[in-house]
């Protein structure tokens, strides 16, 4: 059986599902929870200074749902802790103490001035957790008040705050990136640069739910006003790869231990964020909607993956598909597919005629002797993958990569083998010319 | 619920009898043989539509809804638009949601059947938003065209002759329809099985059908009696013939005057239009002889009134029968027995009493149905006659050319004779529908207003 254990700046864990800073994490009683029901670690809700911050009593969340009600996106508007220090201190270091196999992480929030750092930090470090995660993410309330992502949007605060902790303690420092921001990178390299051990991201995206059309109110909305949330789960997961693919393959980040997050549901979500680099996943949303008993599931689902593919360990596929991603400009022009239709397979929906009709190339068919009939013309397709991605079947339209003396039927162009990219490409005016 | 308190050996009286079933009980079998999907499942069944583009279920219908169009607006929580859809292409949409044999129809060539044996579910889709907007129509869907002073006659209050007649006023013309009948509706009223139109559906639909002005209806006038058609042809600018199958095929034997003998037809309409439904007569052993929709709804109603034993006899095998797969399913559910390949022979009575039938067992020799010789007899004291209808053609005082004994027409529903038209079942070569006679009465509205306007 495949080992799930993961080792992540030192800090280990059974699996490397952690439960990411947020109510699923609030307190001893869920954390508790949690762990009985398997998971790996948890990341303790953000801890701020006292006097504690107050919530509204009003809708905290909202959500986007698919059509047999399936969260598809989570809001909200709760902020740090709303409960003292002292208290959630006590807490995890009884937590910890009971629990020495879990992974126990603290996120925190404090002004951005060196002496509520100084003065925090030796207080977590006495809880015996193994590490802190700063919360430069949070994109509401907090942030008005010169914390959160207001600290993550600016690079130089990141930079500062992260080596006030490296200097005031000597717990593993995981900085936590907000995804409101146009580069992640700029971020990601201020963190290493203040001496973080590693960053997580993503923290949620500022969003507004929707309107109520028949109050003209925006949701969700307390007493008659709303404030923009945070957006979470399984909608943002692209999102995040994306973030976190960009600070693996980055070569001045490259190589910065990433605890990945967003809309992490199934097995399947986890694997693709350590494919992509991460050490670790955290999960809040795919808890706030099934419970903690949803880690089962992702521990059997990794395991039995990990098996067949004969993956012994988390590091044996960690990173894999990071040199994948690249720029568009070194894609290859001269790689050539086309989408095939399989008959026995096709339904007859015409989704993908009329999409490509309306919306792509008109390369599909509707009719062939009078009778409905879907088909490729290849002649006309540019591979743009639009009808695979709309067909209602499973496996009914494929790509097939052309091959080397094969001809592009579209432009009558034999196919070389050869590789050529938009760097050197004739039609680009800033082309390298080679010698 | 409580179980509702029978008479003690009511089910077992011999001959025919009323209250073989406490009224609560029969009540209770005569609610809605589809209960209608609540919002939530609306929603999801209309999530299931993949949006087809040329949609096959569209073809598929003879009213030609667009389906997509509607679904899609049922899961964008616009049951009006929905209903806008589905009542602009099919006026009677609420009643053909109920009773369109959808497996043959829509639901027969959604591409969802070729995956998952399972349909998306249109006709209580349709059923949900036309309810819906019936249940409060927030402003009207039709408007009526500017008058165009031209009067049109229609015979007959059938789903043809309304949807004809509700096309004709909202195309500006004003309408006159004559029907023989004391209520207006058809089959709808008096035909379609009970427990697919319960709760008085038929009539709050043609209510709603007039409310669009223009069309006056008549009733206790009949064609032939109290009015002509050479007179109608006279008087009006056009006439639309909607008058269904006033004719009951016959057994092709003997058939003495027994009580008890009768036409599933008339057995029928007197449940429809009964008030309660435990006063209905109806036998200990009921025979219904052929192999329709006509024969299954007679059956299953038979049986949900208290028969003990109903016995469909059919001259051929299931396949030919031209009720759907799923009818004689719900035939067999409901507790009727069926059997294939036999034909009646002799129907046995006894001081003025059917007291059986002989049937003769029959066989297919090359496409030819035979008599094998052998024979059995089934005891009944109710044989009720469900081998199709005809035309009657006595009414008509101008010749119209015929088809196979029906009016023949051309595509648009134009008969030999240039003022009229006609559709719905008295039209030669239809499916005999509902929703074909929705179509039919809709077609035949267009080209007369064209012609008029010519
Ligand atoms: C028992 C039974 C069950 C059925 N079940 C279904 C079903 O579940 N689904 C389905 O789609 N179809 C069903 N059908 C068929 C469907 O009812 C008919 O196809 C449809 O009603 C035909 O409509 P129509 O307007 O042509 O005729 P009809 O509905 O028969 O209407 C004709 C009207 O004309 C009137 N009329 C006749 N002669 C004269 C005259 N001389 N003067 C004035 N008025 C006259 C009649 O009184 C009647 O009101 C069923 C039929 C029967 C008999
Ligand atoms: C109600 C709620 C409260 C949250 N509070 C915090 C918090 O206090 N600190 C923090 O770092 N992130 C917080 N988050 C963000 C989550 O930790 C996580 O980054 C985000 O939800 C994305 O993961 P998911 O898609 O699995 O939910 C919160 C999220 C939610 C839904
Ligand atoms: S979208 Fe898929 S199932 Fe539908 S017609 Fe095209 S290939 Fe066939
Ligand atoms: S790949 Fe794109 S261009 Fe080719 S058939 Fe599909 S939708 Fe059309
Ligand atoms: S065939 Fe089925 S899936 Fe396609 S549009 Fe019609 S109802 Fe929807």
């Amino acid at each position: 059986m495949a080992d799930l254990s993961s080792n992540f700046l030192g800090i280990k864990s059974p699996n490397p599902f952690w439960l990411a800073s947020a109510p699923p994490t609030d307190k001893e009683y869920n954390v508790v929870r949690a762990f009985e029901a398997g998971w790996g670690g948890v990341v303790w809700k953000t801890l701020g200074e006292d006097p504690h911050v107050v919530n509204v009593s009003g809708p905290r969340y909202a959500t986007l749902m698919g059509p047999d009600r399936r969260v598809q996106g989570l809001n909200n508007i709760e902020l740090i802790t709303d409960r003292s220090l002292a208290i959630n201190l006590e807490e995890i270091a009884r937590v910890k103490r009971n629990w020495p196999d879990r992974a126990v992480v603290v996120s925190l929030m404090v002004p951005c001035q060196e002496e509520s750092w100084k003065r925090i930090l030796p207080m977590v470090e006495d809880t015996g957790a193994d590490g802190i995660e700063l919360n430069f993410g949070c994109p509401h309330g907090m942030s008005e008040r010169g914390m959160g992502a207001a600290v993550g949007q600016v690079p130089e605060y990141i930079e500062m705050v992260t080596r006030w902790c490296k200097q005031y303690s000597k717990m593993p420092v995981i900085v936590k990136l907000t995804p409101n921001i146009t580069d992640i990178r700029f971020p990601a390299r201020a963190a290493k640069a203040g001496g973080a051990d590693a960053v997580s991201l993503i923290n949620t995206i500022n969003s507004i739910m929707g309107v109520d059309l028949d109050t003209m109110i925006m949701s969700p909305s307390t007493g008659g006003k709303g404030s923009h949330g945070g957006y979470c789960g399984p909608a943002v997961k692209p999102i995040a790869l994306n973030m976190v693919a960009e600070i693996a393959r980055d070569p001045q980040t490259a190589g910065l231990p990433i605890s990945g997050i967003g809309g992490i549901s199934t097995w399947r979500d986890a694997a693709e964020y350590i494919a992509l680099g991460c050490g670790t996943v955290q999960v809040c949303t795919a808890a706030m909607v099934y419970g903690f008993r949803i880690v089962e599931d992702m521990i059997s689902g990794l395991s039995n993956f990990m098996d067949q593919k004969g993956y012994a360990s988390i590091a044996d596929f960690q990173g894999s598909a990071v040199p994948t991603v690249s720029d568009w400009r070194y894609l290859n022009l001269k790689h050539i597919d086309k989408a095939v239709i399989n008959q026995d397979l096709c339904i007859q929906c015409g989704r993908c005629h009329v999409a490509c009709e309306d919306t792509s190339h008109q390369a599909i068919t509707a009719f062939k002797d009078g009778q409905r009939h879907y088909e490729v013309k290849e002649e006309e397709c540019v591979g743009c993958n639009l009808c695979v991605s709309i067909c209602p079947v499973p496996s009914c339209i494929t790509m097939k990569s052309l091959k080397p003396g094969e001809v592009d039927t579209r432009t009558g162009e034999t196919v070389t083998g050869e590789y050529q990219n938009w760097t050197t490409h004739p039609n680009n005016p800033m082309r390298e010319v080679t010698a | 619920m409580n179980r509702p308190i029978e008479k003690p050996g009511a089910l077992d009286l011999p001959g025919i009898a009323a209250g073989r079933l406490a009224p609560e009980s029969c009540a209770l079998n005569f609610t809605d043989a589809h209960p209608p999907l609540n919002p939530l499942q609306a929603l999801l069944e209309a999530e299931r539509c993949y949006y087809c583009y040329n949609a096959p279920c569209i073809e598929a219908c003879p009213t030609g809804i667009d389906i997509p169009h509607f679904i899609q607006r049922i899961a964008q929580d616009n049951v009006l638009g929905a209903a806008e859809t589905i009542l602009d292409a099919n006026v009677l949409g609420g009643m053909c949601a109920r009773v369109c044999p959808t497996e043959n129809l829509c639901e027969g060539s959604c591409v969802r059947q070729t995956n998952e044996s399972k349909p998306v579910e249109i006709g209580l889709l349709q059923r949900f938003a036309t309810d819906a907007y019936f249940a409060a129509p927030s402003k009207p869907i039709f408007t009526r065209a500017a008058p165009s002073g031209r009067r049109i006659a229609v015979v007959g209050a059938g789903p043809a002759g309304l949807s004809a007649a509700h096309r004709l006023a909202a195309l500006g013309h004003d309408v006159v329809v004559f029907e023989a009948h004391s209520k207006p509706g058809g089959l709808n009223e008096y035909g379609l099985a009970r427990y697919k139109t319960p709760d008085g559906f038929a009539q709050r639909e043609i209510e709603w059908l007039l409310s669009i002005g223009g069309i006056e209806i008549q009733c206790g006038k009949q064609l032939g009696r109290d009015i002509t058609l050479s007179g109608l042809v006279e008087q009006y600018d056009a006439v639309f013939l909607g008058m269904g199958l006033a004719g009951v095929n016959s057994l092709g034997i003997a058939e003495q005057q027994l009580v008890g003998l009768q036409a599933a037809v008339d057995f029928i309409a007197e449940l429809r239009q009964a008030k309660d439904l435990s006063a209905v007569p109806v036998g200990r052993r009921v025979v219904v002889i052929g192999g329709g929709m006509t024969a299954v709804d007679a059956a299953v109603q038979a049986k949900k009134l208290g028969a003990r034993e109903v016995t469909m006899v059919y001259r051929r095998g299931a396949e030919a029968m031209s009720a759907s797969a799923y009818e004689q399913q719900w035939a067999q559910i409901n507790g009727v027995t069926i059997r294939h390949w036999a034909a009646p022979r002799e129907i046995l009575g006894s001081d003025g009493f059917v007291t059986g039938a002989v049937f003769a067992v029959t066989r297919d020799e090359n496409g030819k149905l035979v008599e094998t010789g052998e024979t059995f007899t089934l005891e009944a004291d109710m044989v009720l006659k469900a081998i199709g209808q005809s035309f009657v053609a006595e009414p008509l005082d101008l010749s119209l050319a015929l088809e196979k004994g029906r009016i023949a027409t051309d595509p648009s529903g134009q008969t030999s004779h240039q003022k009229i038209w006609a559709g719905g079942d008295c039209r030669a070569g239809g499916l005999d529908l509902t929703v074909e006679a929705v179509e039919h009465g809709k077609q035949a509205a267009i080209a007369i207003d064209a012609a008029l306007r010519a």
